[in-house]
């Protein structure tokens, strides 16, 4: 999609050509079960384990801590319902934050049905959760505790560390939601003092369809998947050998570039947002002002609906997405601003930038020439927005 | 996502605005939800003279409230009446399951805004010079 601005990193990010080279020779030429045990296998096996050397080294862990998956969605299911089940005799009661992720969110509702005492997080108007609020939760029965790292939406990064040194101290396993931080922003599992951490390759310029979990060596989440031997018994499946590979390049590509990227990343976000303040009245922008991922920029425009200025952007050739409820999918806004305090009418009017690699300044000067004409239309078409 | 009626209608709206001094005002929908449309309209000789909407919403709904002032202009009043959700999206060449509450909200506002003028026109005619 040549002339096409996307500027929706956070959703997803090509594959890194690099990586696609890497990933190539495990498709057809060495594209044996590593399970097996004749060489071809052994080689696809040494692939596996050579990917998770570099996975356990970005995150400051041991290979034998680290667990591939099918992506950041089955990582946050097994350690959201294997915790609950390893640790069924502790207790069942479950912490976890208001701005959690859907595949967070799902399976602890899920659990809530089933009888778990949950207790929600919630977070201030910059979308941070209060590591006190996270002291006065705990209880005797307490077995899981989830934060994610840094959110999706807004892009808010979490007391993560501070958090961890409160649970180390309460004895309470700590998960953290890390899909939208690994390859980004530097992680240490030990400093950050967390049990279980997910991560998925799709947002780091690796493939869909493949992911980790950390999982601190005494700690035992029962299995989702039970069959095989794979992954040490803990994750059944045939190993998706091409995916980890390619995972494990991406990571490292990502670790290798991730100040550069990040620098760059941030100064171009901050003359975008700097230009639509400039050019357009009554927008205010949603998330920490200064705690947030580098390429992140969610704000709301007052008056005016998430999608309508989607498809009008799309039509100038750049991709975005919002928090509406037209693209939510329910009928709700985002449940992340409504968390952090955003009435819902003005929730459905804020737009999710998120920038990435192929992110250059004439996409940020084409977003804002763009921009103000499509705001104006949409406001002047309005019923309620009458400046 | 949208059929290629719906994206013309939403690039081009028709009858976009407000009209000053409307004989009918229908106001539907809920900022809270998403979505909000005003219609204005004008009546002469029991025909719909003009037809305007202001909407906040997504691409549905500004179509369908684009298509249902177009679709009400120039007729009668009985026969505005007959327009119907269903009506506005099958012109519309059909809306996604989950944007056919905008196709109720443009139909809705339309018949709010006919109900009005004919309320305003009752209690007007009861005010019979003496």
């Amino acid at each position: 999609m040549e002339n096409f601005i996307y500027m929706d990193h956070a959703a997803t990010t090509p594959v890194d050509p690099d990586v696609l080279k890497t990933m190539e020779p495990w498709f057809i030429e060495n594209f044996g079960n590593p399970s097996t045990l004749y060489s071809q296998g052994i080689m696809a096996a040494q692939a596996v384990e050579e990917a998770r050397g570099k996975v356990a080294g970005t995150l400051g862990a041991e290979p034998e801590e680290i667990y591939f998956t099918s992506g950041g969605t089955e990582s946050n299911n097994w350690a959201v319902k294997g915790i609950a089940e390893s640790q069924a005799k502790k207790g069942g009661h479950i912490i976890c934050s208001t701005i959690e992720h859907h595949a967070v969110l799902e399976p602890v509702k899920y659990l809530e049905k089933k009888g778990h005492e949950i207790t929600w997080l919630s977070v201030d108007e910059n979308g941070l959760v209060d590591p006190e609020d996270v002291r006065k939760a705990v209880r005797p029965d307490t077995v899981l505790l989830s934060v994610m790292y840094a959110n999706n939406e807004v892009g808010t990064v979490q007391p993560i560390a501070e958090i961890g040194r409160i649970a180390k101290e309460a004895e309470v396993l700590f998960h953290t939601d890390a899909v939208q931080a690994v390859g980004k922003l530097p992680l240490d599992v030990r400093e950050l003092g967390v049990d279980l951490l997910s991560l998925s390759g799709h947002k780091f310029y690796g493939p869909k369809g493949v992911g980790a979990l950390y999982m601190r060596k005494q700690v035992k989440a029962t299995p989702l998947l039970h069959g095989g031997a794979q992954e040490r018994r803990r994750r059944a499946g045939t190993s998706n050998v091409p995916g980890i590979v390619g995972l494990g390049r991406a990571l490292e590509l990502a670790t290798e570039r991730m100040e550069r990227d990040a620098l760059r990343e941030q100064e171009l976000r901050d003359v975008l947002w700097e230009g639509i303040q400039a050019r357009v009245p009554d927008v205010h922008l949603n998330g920490h002002p200064s705690i947030r991922l580098p390429g992140a920029l969610n704000f709301r425009v007052e008056g005016i609906e998430g999608e309508a200025m989607i498809l009008c952007l799309d039509m100038n050739r750049v991709g975005v997405s919002s928090g509406s409820a037209c693209t939510t999918g329910s009928l709700e806004a985002s449940h992340v601003l409504l968390a952090m305090g955003i009435p819902a009418d003005e929730a459905h009017g804020s737009l999710r930038i998120s920038l990435g690699r192929s992110t250059t300044k004439e996409h940020i000067d084409h977003f804002l020439e763009a921009f103000p004409p499509i705001a104006e239309r949409l406001r002047d078409m309005s019923p309620i927005y009458n400046k | 996502m949208y059929s290629e009626q719906v994206m013309e209608h939403f690039q081009n709206p028709r009858n976009m605005g407000t009209i000053e001094d409307a004989d009918g005002v229908g106001e539907v929908g809920n900022p809270t939800c998403g979505d909000l449309m005003r219609i204005t309209i004008k009546v002469k000789d029991d025909i719909l003279e003009d037809v305007k909407f202001q909407t906040l919403g997504c691409g549905a709904a500004v179509a369908t409230s684009s298509m249902v002032t177009e679709m009400a202009k120039g007729k009668k009043i009985a026969e505005a009446t007959d327009i119907s959700n269903k009506i506005v999206a099958e012109a519309l060449g059909g809306l996604p399951a989950n944007k056919m509450h905008c196709s109720n909200l443009a139909a809705d506002g339309l018949h709010k805004a006919l109900e009005d003028y004919l309320s305003r026109r009752k209690s007007g005619s009861e005010r019979l010079p003496t």
